[in-house]
């Protein structure tokens, strides 16, 4: 039985012009003699149908097959993608087949999962492909009927020359089509004439995901594959001393045990077998660095807050003038913890090292750089490297990084055979490359109208780089600035964490912003509002971000939750640029028994054009969703270098109960579309807080919430 | 090693593996039946969830040898075609994000459905608790269940 994504098997072969000679990802069905159903990949493949350029090639029965190259990991690039080249083609969307594309540095460019930045990259490349196809499918009627190519039109996979009343469909004109040589230059379509971008298109593995196919990199499977996982130092600043695998090695479906470089990988027949051979691994452990606990990570802060040591990123005029003038001054610190990213599938790779070439199989956002680092780590030129991906079970750029594709690589060179590591949710909690954790001290100076004289930030974060982002408003509207950042280095590694940097410095930001208006007995909408105008008639400095866009999307959050037009609800304000797009939004918090409950969170965002509508709603409410339960919940801990929270019972993950109502509204204003991946998730914090501290007077300032409802510090800024 | 007959989707199937071994890791290892997720291993998550005769089971924490002669529906088997109502329901709300946790969701909705064929938002809330979707797709999830309710009480 063939399991192939919507299209038959002799539709699956005939993709193989598309991949230009490179691999696709294709998983059949195989009922073994053993009884078992494997999943199997590189079908070998029979050209037979046409391809008009890198994204898309079309069959003779009109089927128009659309490659995507990114990583699909939730985003929905792999509906959004193929729409825009179909939208440009005027494809009928129902005979529309959309396949992951392996890694293929020949005929893609930044085949990349990350920063929101796939659909900016690719909007131009994606409507031309598709638009170049459908001149070439006009051009070839055009010769058939004898007629000029603008008597002709598109509609829905079909060219129709209407004087004549005659009509052919793609599938018939793509041989003649085919031959044509691609035009230098195309029109693209006037966007108001879009009729797929902007709808509600479903995901196009929907089918496959509700019925259990083998998507994801976890349920990849070769005839004779072996399974491993590794244990990796437990915790950071320490180095293995002395191994003894000869209880491991002697347990039942064990093939071998190898040690390198920190690693002791436990090689066998399944998953099960090995994970429980790793329980009897005798490993010494010896420093190798600090071994810091959270306490410590608490003790840096204060006094690196304090420093004289920081670099600065942003001066503008003179913020030590502007605070002595103040007639009123703020200080707050914000503090976060340090996050895993969790997706629910944990890490794993398949890898098979042989002489004649190296096959990688699995999740990955960063395709290029997993092929290129394990080409450096091999010794072998990149082209001996194939590289196919599988749907990721989530990534929040946890697989950005490549460290656990190259383990399966060296691994597979070491024993010499085909082998799937596999992540137990233990190793991927432990396995670093957190959100960083950081501090934030914020200072404003008032001066007696009320208005925002001077602006202070500084960060310190443990192995954060720079933890400010220093052309973030509200930069380029206050006259006086001074924001640096100080870096503490640690053993425990971290890396990009969904919206890095901002996810907290949003939060942070927005709710020192809440404060400052409420010291300035200003609404705190009106107060940002007229911060922006002042950045736009008298900017200090660069001006980052697009003040009308920013104007636009708070005007549109403040309108649709009736912002301080409900006088029963407490709510709560914030807006954010991050990744090109603008979100704003406003929380609600009523009391219920005495007790603060968020109800609802309004969304209004400008992602410039909506691509696909469901695809878009959603990602704006699971980056709110994300946002709300690591402000709440998330808290990974240090004690002597090791993790404390190892999986989901200690780990909290924000679940159904604790979700709020959520409205999303879209800007919609034309302009050329951007990133949805991150954008919503930063300004969610804030809002919360805002609106917490409405209902109760009470503020958080550091993360996780959950964990100081009571302890927060008073911040009763009307009686300052 | 022990050898276990397996029911599993109504057919039986064979499987040669130590008692302990959670049905999860046969499924997914041996039967290579890799609809059903690992996502914790503690019963924590939800994304292994399975039918054990009706009931919605974590399993990641039930031993093959606890499965007996047990009727075992995995993803794979909910529906012939992949148009049980909760299957359709999930496809036309467009639950999923990326994916990976929506077998689990469905196989929780299903079970819960079949025993509360009509239940308020309430009690959909704390069916669908004990699944973890790291995308955050739980409003979708939501509006998916109760649009599966009405589907099957037409
Ligand atoms: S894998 Fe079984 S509940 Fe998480
Ligand atoms: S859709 Fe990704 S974990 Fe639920």
């Amino acid at each position: 039985m063939s399991i192939l994504p919507k299209t038959s098997r002799r539709e699956f072969l005939k993709l193989a012009t598309t991949a230009g000679g490179g691999l696709l990802l294709g998983f059949y069905w195989n009922d073994t003699a053993a009884g078992a159903a494997h999943v199997v990949s590189n079908v070998s493949l029979t050209p037979d149908d046409i391809t008009f350029n890198s994204y898309l090639s079309i069959a003779p029965d009109g089927i128009v097959t659309i490659l995507s190259p990114n990583p699909e990991l939730g985003q929905n690039i792999k509906t959004s993608f193929p729409m825009i080249v179909a939208e440009e083609l005027d494809a009928d969307w129902s005979k529309v087949k959309v396949l992951q594309a392996a890694l293929d540095t020949r005929k893609f460019e930044r085949q990349v999962t990350g920063g929101s930045g796939a659909i900016p990259h690719s909007w131009e490349r994606l409507r031309k492909a598709g638009a170049s196809a459908r001149q070439m499918l006009l051009e070839a009627a055009a010769k058939r009927w004898q007629v000029a190519t603008d008597t002709l039109t598109t509609s829905q996979g079909v060219v129709t020359h209407a004087a004549s009343k005659r009509n052919a469909t793609y599938g018939e004109l793509a041989a003649e089509a085919g031959k044509l040589s691609v035009p230098a230059t195309v029109t693209l379509k006037d966007k108001k004439d879009f009729t797929l971008i902007g709808q509600a298109i479903r995901n196009v593995d929907n089918h496959e995901i509700v019925t259990g196919k083998p998507l994801y990199g976890l349920d990849f499977y070769r005839e004779g594959m072996l399974f491993a996982v590794i244990q990796r130092p437990r915790a950071f600043g320490t180095k293995i001393k002395s191994v003894d695998a000869a209880a491991a090695k002697a347990m039942p479906g064990i093939v071998d045990v190898v040690t390198f470089r920190n690693n002791v990988a436990v090689v066998g027949k399944s998953t099960w077998l090995v994970n429980k051979a790793r329980q009897v691994l005798k490993i010494e452990y010896e420093p190798d660095g600090a071994r810091e606990s959270t306490t410590d990570h608490d003790k840096f802060f204060k006094t690196l807050l304090d420093t004289s040591e920081a670099t600065v990123r942003r001066k503008d005029g003179d913020v030590d003038a502007a605070f002595k003038q103040a007639a009123t001054v703020i200080t707050r610190e914000y503090q976060c913890p340090f996050l895993p990213h969790a997706p629910l599938e944990p890490m794993n790779f398949f890898a098979h090292v042989r002489e004649e070439g190296v096959e990688l199989v699995g999740p990955t956002q960063t395709p290029e750089m997993a092929r290129t680092e394990t080409a450096k780590l091999l010794g072998i030129p990149a082209e001996k490297i194939t590289l196919e991906l599988t749907r990721l079970g989530g990534g929040f750029g946890r697989r950005l990084k490549a460290d656990y594709v190259l383990e399966a690589a060296e691994l597979s060179s070491i024993i010499k055979a085909p082998v799937k590591v596999v992540w137990m949710r233990e190793d991927d909690m432990m396995g670093g490359s957190y959100r960083p954790a950081v501090r934030y001290r914020f200072s404003a100076a008032l001066n007696d109208q009320g208005e925002m004289i001077g602006y202070k930030l500084r960060g310190v974060g443990i192995n954060a780089g720079n933890c400010t982002r220093e052309d973030n408003f509200p930069s380029g509207a206050v006259d006086n600035v001074l924001i640096d950042s100080v870096e503490h280095k640690s053993p425990i590694t971290t890396g990009a964490w969904r919206a890095p940097i901002t996810n907290f410095l949003a939060f942070a930001e927005q709710a020192f912003i809440d404060e400052v208006a409420r010291a300035a007995k200003k609404d705190p909408v009106q107060f940002r509002l007229s911060l922006l105008d002042k950045a736009k008639r008298t900017p200090t400095g660069a001006v980052k971000y697009d003040v009308d866009r920013m104007k636009a999307v708070i005007q549109l959050a403040a309108e649709k939750s009736g912002w301080g037009r409900k006088p029963k609800i407490s709510q709560g304000f914030s807006v954010y640029f991050s990744h090109r797009s603008y979100v704003a939004q406003v929380a609600e918090v009523s009391m219920k028994n005495g007790k603060p409950v968020l109800q609802k969170i309004h969304a209004a965002a400008d992602c410039g054009i909506v691509v696909n509508l469901s695809g878009a709603n959603q990602q704006v409410r699971g980056g709110i969703v994300d946002g709300l339960g690591h402000a709440f919940f998330g808290n990974l801990t240090f004690n002597g270098g090791a993790v404390e929270q190892k999986n989901f019972n200690t780990y909290k993950l924000i679940r159904m109960k604790d979700v709020p109502e959520i409205d999303v509204h879209f800007v919609n204003n034309g302009m050329d579309p951007t990133g949805l991946g991150e954008p919503a998730l930063p300004p969610t914090g804030g809002a919360v807080a805002n609106a917490f501290f409405a209902a109760t007077g009470k503020r958080f300032y550091n993360q996780p919430f959950d964990k100081q409802q009571d302890a927060i510090p008073q911040a009763n800024i009307d009686r300052m | 090693m022990a050898q276990y007959t397996l029911n599993i989707n109504g057919k039986s199937y064979q499987a040669d593996v130590d008692a302990d071994t959670p049905l999860l890791w046969v499924l997914r290892d041996t039967l290579g039946l890799v609809g059903t997720k690992y996502g914790c291993g503690i019963a924590q998550c939800g994304a292994c969830t399975v039918h054990l005769n009706g009931n919605a089971v974590r399993s990641c924490t039930l031993p093959v040898s606890a499965v007996r002669a047990g009727k075992v529906v995995t993803i794979e088997g909910l529906s012939e075609k992949g148009d049980h109502p909760v299957q359709a329901a999930w496809n036309e709300i467009d639950v999923a994000q990326c994916g990976y946790c929506q077998a689990g969701q469905i196989m929780s909705a299903a079970a819960f459905l079949s025993k509360n064929p009509k239940p308020t938002t309430e009690q959909i809330d704390t069916a669908m608790q004990g699944n973890i979707c790291r995308c955050g797709t739980y409003h979708r999830i939501r509006e998916a269940v109760t649009l599966a309710a009405a589907k099957l009480n037409p």
